[in-house]
């Protein structure tokens, strides 16, 4: 497809005669929608169209950290480990097997065999030892600001004092082992990001991957990246025609796992909720994203599947102690949690499946803690605990965001009201901040510190405690103004450094326990699992908890 | 003529320059930002500061300023924030969309307006002109939003009458010529694709157009009652001439010249509604690119360039409606 040019003046007006006659002309012509054409004649065939909720940025994984993006790119792309379908437990990928040594920083992986990349050249441990320098070596500030998960995960690049990587060997064609330069709790749940999927090294050389073009104020990404994406997955790429918002992917005949039964797939982009239930009700696409929670029983009640994903997520009520000493006080912090009538919130406007959340992880999660101090709902109890602590007539603002959905939080203002009312109800003032979130509530809150309490969550990446409670209170953050709570840093990065699995879990269960009843810089909220919904002739999608969904499984049946 | 055209595009080219510079300023003061929207929920604080130096948003203002002026005067309007395309190739891919939208509701507004507004005259003070009156009232204060979803759900729910959104069936293989899907369709010889698109284009083109359309009937109607009113039509009268003569060399003529200087300025109001137009119905032009670039995360060259760009389109269109005034009204001409 030839993307059009600006034309002058006068060619407008000649193509705008055209099409004022075309108009004429044509207004009572009917066209015949494709939609029929999508259904195959059996449980294999046929094209799948999804609707998507947003453009993807390019098709490269290491320069990509959000959902619409790893969408196509991981039906393209394999990553050495990866995850049982519809679990967060990890399994081969690309690698048979992987073992780490006693000291936690070396990783060996065995390689399957015969596995080869769109362009028909080989993965084997040379490929992917590539992949780990190429990352490691990336030079430029324009790519490396890019490579969000790297930056998180292996601490930095080559010539930083905070980077974890040292070196990748192959011994063999089908070993590949990686050598850090000290152990890093992350992993191998790490290794199974979709940020982390292996590229073939031939296609990154021929299309120029390694560059991020600074133009004025932003970037251009290479030719790889934006139109030759090259993995091992079950789909290949077929094109992404931004005019209408398709992306296309193609049925990888020589696909080394289960083919894809589809021939082709694609993934429209429907930014608008609404309009994207309207587009499955017409029968124009198969299968949606992000259902309003209100919608999901009316889809549920007309003979739609609601997929609902196992929860792996977390919505919390931060609490920002620098602004207010009364909330340095734990008595405090304790008083807020009483106050929120958490159940009831989960009930009327927690997604379906949603359930009230005790800590800062899921159950499914490595240090999950059954036994910690719960806070159920006592407005007495808040009473007296703000009363003993000096500070009845408490009064907080309240930063909560606006122009988003997130899947822990798919109704920010209404999550607001609920909580706000529940506080006041306690004898705590609210003064409700409305900020958008990409207006100035990520800043305020992560920022500038503006904020006493505020709303805010996260969906795990990979199956770590450090994926939770390493990200929230591992460090000294603005958005909880808790850089006197050195003990509970000095606690979650001693567990996060614990190479021993069981000693590991036996050490963020503590912390979990201590951040509930000792530290409590947060009040944990809910887990909302979110859906996605399908037409009827739909079958073999597996819901992912970490909206990691591989699509090569499902059919169409007529 | 010529002195009117020049003294429009020196005054073009000042408002651009003002303007570009208020667009610069203003989109740096908003809070949030693209580094917000770039970075996403997972960046540590040190990527954040590569970023930021990346961007150059580092620099004192002033010298980002310099260097946008310089880009822009040679053409050059970046990138875009978020997909690393050019501005140029963002926003082309996108105006063919809107102005196929737009065409199809002025012609729809325009072909139905006037006809409309001339019927209602005629009839004036019957049943006729009564329920027009009605009408557009109702199409003048129904929000646009409202009553694309209105449109949605009774025709595209249910009954599948008309797709829910989009341009064109998703699969369609359409070659691509100049971004208008409908004529691409025609001089591709890809008829069914034609067809497709139009068939998409009905809803919004009909949502987008109710408000010019009950504007332009009302303007009608009632110049057509002033004009009605002259003596000049009642001599043209006495003096026996045809009616259809007097329709189209008296009446209409002369009832014309407002009616275009709407038709003009309803071409800002156009643009607006193509905002809310194109997000129900994911058209995905300049309406959605707007959307999409503030609250995607400030895409500050793409939503500078479509400022000065929508500029351009406003200032362009009154030129022309100054313009056509001269061909309709020969009094102009002369002063």
């Amino acid at each position: 497809m030839r993307a059009p040019r600006m034309r002058t003046h006068r060619l407008r007006a000649v193509i705008a005669a055209g099409a004022v006659a075309a108009m004429t002309i044509g207004a009572a012509g009917c066209a015949k929608s494709d939609r029929d054409s999508g259904a195959g004649k059996d449980t294999t065939g046929g094209t799948f169209i999804f609707a998507g909720a947003g453009d993807p940025k390019n098709f490269d994984p290491i320069f990509n950290d959000d959902g619409e993006s790893f969408r196509p790119i991981r039906q393209m792309y394999d990553t050495l480990v990866t995850h049982k379908p519809g679990t967060a437990e990890l399994t081969g990928g690309l690698a048979e097997s992987w073992a780490n040594d006693p000291t936690g920083k070396i990783w060996t992986f065995k390689l399957r065999q015969g596995v080869k990349f769109h362009d028909g050249t080989a993965l084997d441990a040379t490929a992917v030892c590539a992949n780990f320098d190429r990352w490691y070596n990336m030079k430029g500030e324009a790519a490396q600001s890019q490579m969000i998960y790297y930056a998180d995960v292996f601490g930095g690049f080559a010539g930083s004092p905070d980077a974890v990587y040292d070196n990748c060997t192959a011994p063999d064609a089908s070993t590949a082992v990686l050598t850090l330069k000290r152990y890093k709790g992350a992993f191998p749940g790490a290794f199974a990001l979709t940020a982390f999927s292996i590229a073939s090294p031939a296609a990154i050389k021929q299309y120029d991957g390694d560059t991020v073009k600074q133009s004025g104020d932003s970037f251009s990404y290479s030719a790889f990246a934006t139109d030759h994406p090259t993995g091992t997955g079950a789909f290949t790429y077929g094109g992404w025609n931004k005019a209408t918002g398709e992306i296309t992917l193609n049925r990888n005949p020589d696909y080394w796992g289960e083919k894809a039964k589809v021939d082709k797939m694609i993934i429209k982009v429907i930014k608008d909720e609404n309009t994207r239930k309207q587009e499955l009700r017409a029968g124009t696409v198969q299968a949606i994203d992000f259902p309003a929670p209100a919608d999901r029983k009316a889809l549920a009640g007309e003979g739609y599947h609601v997929l609902e994903r196992p929860a792996f997520n977390i919505l919390y009520l931060g609490i920002n102690q620098k602004n207010n000493p009364k909330l340095k006080d734990l008595r405090v912090r304790q008083a807020i949690a009483y106050a929120l009538n958490r159940a009831q919130l989960v009930q009327t406007k927690g997604p379906g499946g949603s359930a009230v959340a005790d800590q800062f992880l899921p159950s499914s999660v490595l240090g999950y803690a059954p036994d910690v101090q719960k806070y159920d709902y006592s407005v007495d109890k808040a009473k007296q605990l703000l009363a003993d602590a000096g500070a009845t007539g408490l009064t907080l603002n309240f930063y909560y965001p606006t122009e988003v959905s997130r899947p822990y939080m798919p109704n920010p203002q209404e999550i607001f009201t609920v909580l706000a009312n529940d506080l006041q109800a306690a004898g705590i003032k609210v003064t409700g901040v409305p900020r958008p979130w990409n207006g100035g509530f990520k800043d305020d809150v992560q920022q500038f510190g503006k904020q006493d309490l505020h709303i805010l969550g996260w969906t795990g990446d990979y199956n770590d405690p450090g994926n939770f409670v390493g990200t929230f209170f591992g460090r000294p953050k603005i958005e909880f103004g808790d850089q006197a709570m050195t003990d509970m840093f000095t606690a979650i990065d001693k567990a996060d450094a614990t190479v021993d699995q069981a000693a590991k879990k036996a050490a963020f269960e503590q912390v979990n326990r201590d951040l509930a009843s000792k530290w409590l810089p947060a009040v944990p909220i809910w887990h909302a699992p979110p859906a996605l919904v399908t037409t009827k002739n739909v079958q073999g999608l597996v819901p992912s908890p970490l909206t990691a969904e591989t699509f090569n499984t499902v059919s169409i049946t007529k | 003529m010529v002195k009117i055209v020049l003294r429009r595009l020196i005054q073009l080219a000042v408002t651009l320059i003002a303007l570009m510079t208020l667009v610069f300023f203003w989109l740096r003061s908003l809070p949030g930002g693209p580094v917000d929207a770039l970075l996403g929920e997972r960046a540590t604080p040190q990527t954040r500061e590569t970023l930021i130096r990346a961007l150059g948003y580092d620099r004192p203002i002033w010298v980002q300023y310099g260097h946008f002026v310089e880009n822009v005067v040679t053409g050059d309007f970046g990138n875009s924030i978020r997909t690393g395309e050019p501005v140029t190739a963002v926003i082309s891919r996108a105006f063919p969309a809107t102005v196929e939208l737009a065409i199809a509701a002025i012609v729809i507004a325009v072909g139905l307006g006037i006809p409309l507004g001339y019927l209602a005259a005629r009839h004036h003070g019957r049943l006729l002109d009564n329920a027009t009156i009605v009408v557009t009232l109702i199409g003048i204060s129904v929000p646009i939003f409202f009553l694309g979803y209105l449109l949605k759900d009774w025709l595209t729910q249910g009954i599948h009458f008309f797709p829910p959104s989009g341009r064109i069936s998703t699969g369609t293989d359409n070659t691509d010529v100049t971004g208008f899907f409908v004529l691409d369709g025609l001089l591709t010889r890809e008829f069914d694709a034609s067809a497709d698109a139009l068939w998409h284009l009905v809803l919004p083109a009909l949502t987008l157009a109710t408000i010019p359309l009950a504007i332009i009937v009302r303007i009608t109607r009632a110049s057509v009652l002033d004009v009605l009113d002259e003596d000049y039509i009642r001599t043209a009268d006495a003096k026996g001439l045809r009616d259809a003569t007097i329709r189209k060399r008296h009446v209409l003529r002369n009832a014309l010249l407002p009616v275009v200087t709407t038709i003009g300025l309803q071409t800002g109001a156009l643009l607006a509604g193509a905002v809310l137009t194109e997000k129900v119905y994911n058209w995905g032009g300049l309406g959605t690119l707007i959307t999409d670039s503030i609250s995607g995360g400030r895409d500050y060259p793409v939503l500078q360039a479509l400022i000065l760009l929508a500029a351009v389109v406003f200032i362009v269109v009154n030129l022309l409606v100054d313009l056509s005034y001269a061909v309709i009204d020969p009094r102009v001409r002369v002063s």
